[in-house]
């Protein structure tokens, strides 16, 4: 076997099963593209009004940018959040859902789950695209730190498809996963500091193990890069962009090493 | 060529029949474990190669792995031990127009369909006027395919797959699809590719067309190789073996579907040959008769007594009935027979499945109707015709040149 030809083959792959996905996401609906741009819209609106104007909830200023703003300070973090959120929720259904394809034809079983992944880094990319322009009229010059969202956008791609891995191949074997999952979003969630400053946690009066245990999260780091780049105006900690490095690269291999385990049984499970 | 293009050496495969199809993480983590399960033997310890170049049919009783097989040489399912080697690209045709999606037009179902069958989309770009061509969808193809009906949609997927231009084709059961035009047509396509020396490994119940187009068949039993060997052959002793299943069958109710209204009702269908005895292998061209048993609770007036024989495909072959052949019982009540009787048997060696009916003189009414009630497998015997199609017309061959310097063959 040729792997060169392997691999063009596999790329190939990849982009006809992520033009699938996003051809069939929306091409039934009228507004089309703009539907996908509309729930993060949304959510923006509603976090903003009931977190930044009932609750009061004070954005960080920005530093050294010095920008206040509420939904510039929540999307930063948000943007991200939804991402990884969609990833573990789309990997999950990614060989269930395709369970005809699987049981009929050989292919790399794992490009399902790429596919899923690059399909959803292309509406992030419209929507970090409009953060760039909002944050813009928002007088944040962030063009100069545009090449390090890219390189966040792409370590947290790398994370979630570890993640996404791991969840679609148990999804198979324990089919009330997705319920669990979809608990322990909640709880990551509100763990991460989306909707409320870092300092909120850090500076309040909780003991030293939990704030400790808090900052284990590895979500705490991904927000933290974006809103430095883009809300702080600033380069991110060295620290910080050595754990989540370290955390996406265990997370693939521990995806693979999973999806390795249980792929032999795949087609017969499904 | 003496090249081997599929070699299976020892190769083994169970399956899990798990007792609660639930898997749920909450069931594992209360019983501590994962679901019961029985495991099954699809595979023992199979051995066998397929000499490059020829078409190798896998046949056997449902169940008995073949189809098993062929998934495992298209590496879906993976042997728990043994190994498969394949020389050369392998394509499978097991469903057409696997991962299609409805949304998206004919166009780039083919390319998605080409990536998913292994195509880089340069092939494609080279191959897709062919496939369009072979497939007859040319006025449809940016349409999407959920507007397609179910035999352009077979139609799109075949042509897809039949231009991967594998050097191993694995064929499952997929050859009955499409219109009588597309068949022909998928027919040639195939007869194309053993012409170029392509292999074939295909799995079919249709007994006929293996034996057409076969060069070499494995028969399958309870998971293991029962016999390897030329076409003909192999399906010779098969039938010859499988008959006593084939009475089992033949005599258990539910064999296929029933339905009437029931004031008279068919006991028995039995396929008696010239002697009288019950047999479910007539030779083609032998004298056979079709007896219907019937058992009538009430007096029924002027019933019409029919069968009707299919091929293994659910191709009709011929459906006469009594009132047609001339014999319309003014009253019949209680026990009787009804007797068919055919001089010949012109049917081409194959399986055929024959139903019976009872239905009122206008032929609206079933009172009672058995379909597929006795199946039977016809061998081969005089005319010894033995392929293409399901009739035997036992004509005879002559030739005569013009100048009369040739006779008529003697015998």
């Amino acid at each position: 076997m040729n792997t060169m030809a392997d691999l063009s083959q596999s790329r190939d792959l990849l982009v006809n099963l992520t033009l699938r996905e996003l051809r069939g996401k929306y091409k039934r609906s009228v507004l089309g593209w703009t539907w996908s741009l509309l729930n993060p819209l949304a959510t923006m609106i509603i976090f903003s009004l009931v977190f930044g104007k009932l609750m009061k909830i004070k954005p960080a200023v920005g530093d050294p940018s010095g920008l206040v703003n509420y939904p510039a300070f929540l999307l930063c973090g948000l943007l991200a959040w939804n991402f990884l959120s969609n990833a573990m929720n789309g990997s999950m259904v990614a060989l269930l859902g395709n369970a005809g394809l699987i049981k009929k034809v050989y292919f790399p079983r794992e490009i399902l789950v790429f596919a899923t992944i690059l399909a959803l880094d292309w509406g992030f990319l419209i929507e970090m695209g409009l953060l760039v322009v909002f944050l813009l009229l928002l007088g944040n010059m962030v063009l100069p730190w545009l090449l390090g969202v890219v390189v966040a956008m792409v370590l947290l791609t790398v994370f979630s498809t570890g993640v996404g891995l791991v969840l679609s191949m148990l999804n198979v074997y324990f089919r009330d996963l997705q319920y669990l999952v979809g608990i322990g979003l909640q709880l990551w969630f509100y763990a991460t500091p989306i909707i409320y400053p870092v300092s909120l946690v850090n500076n309040s009066g909780a003991p030293q193990w939990f704030k400790d245990v808090y900052a284990l999260n590895p979500m705490l780091g991904f927000v933290g890069i974006f809103r430095a780049l883009l809300y702080d105006l600033r380069f991110p900690s060295w620290g910080q962009v050595a754990y989540v490095t370290a955390w996406s690269a265990a997370m693939v291999v521990l995806g693979m090493a999973v999806f390795r385990k249980f792929e032999p049984r795949l087609a017969e499970e499904l | 060529m003496g090249d081997i293009a599929v070699s299976v050496a020892s190769v083994s495969k169970t399956f899990r029949l798990y007792h609660d199809r639930n898997q749920t993480l909450k069931a594992t983590l209360m019983r501590g474990r994962r679901a019961r399960y029985e495991t099954f033997q699809a595979l023992d310890d199979v051995s066998l190669e397929v000499p490059a170049g020829t078409t190798f049919g896998l046949i056997g009783e449902n169940g008995s792995g073949k189809s098993t097989l062929l998934k495992c040489m298209a590496k879906i399912l993976r042997p728990d031990g043994g190994s498969i080697v394949v020389n050369g690209k392998i394509s499978a045709l097991l469903e057409l127009g696997a991962g299609f999606h409805p949304e998206l037009s004919g166009k780039e179902n083919i390319y998605l369909n080409g990536a998913i069958l292994g195509l880089g989309s340069k092939d494609i770009d080279r191959k897709y006027d062919q496939i369009v061509e072979f497939a007859g969808l040319e006025r449809f193809i940016d349409t999407p395919v959920k507007n397609y009906s179910s035999g352009m949609y077979v139609r799109l997927g075949f042509s897809v797959a039949i231009n991967v231009d594998p050097d191993v084709l694995l064929v499952d059961e997929v050859l009955a699809v499409g219109d009588e035009e597309f068949q022909r047509r998928c027919n040639e396509k195939f007869a194309e590719l053993r012409a170029q020396n392509k292999t074939i490994v295909v799995v079919s119940h249709a007994l006929g067309l293996m034996r057409t187009i076969c060069d070499e068949l494995a028969w399958f039993e309870h998971g293991k190789v029962r016999q390897v060997g030329p076409a003909g052959e192999v399906i010779d002793t098969y039938l010859a073996e499988v008959q006593p299943d084939r009475q089992v069958e033949a005599d258990s109710d539910g064999h296929g579907a029933r339905w009437g209204s029931g004031e008279i009702r068919i006991e028995s269908i039995d396929l008696l040959d010239h002697q009288g005895q019950p047999t479910t292998r007539p030779h083609t061209g032998e004298a056979v008769t079709i007896r219907i048993r019937y058992h009538a609770e009430e007096a029924i007036e002027r019933p019409i007594f029919g069968i009707a024989i299919h091929n293994i495909e659910g191709v009709l072959v011929s459906g006469p009935n009594a009132r047609e052949g001339g014999l319309v019982p003014e009253k019949i009540m209680g026990d009787g027979v009804v007797d068919l009787t055919l001089p010949q048997l012109m049917l081409l060696p194959g399986t055929y499945d024959l139903s019976a009916s009872i239905y009122d003189y206008s032929l609206v009414h079933p009172y009672d109707f058995r379909q597929h009630a006795v199946r039977f497998d016809v061998v081969v015997g005089t005319p010894h015709e033995t392929t293409g199609g399901v009739l035997a017309l036992g004509g005879e061959w002559s030739a005569r040149a013009d100048d009369g310097s040739m006779r008529q063959l003697p015998g």
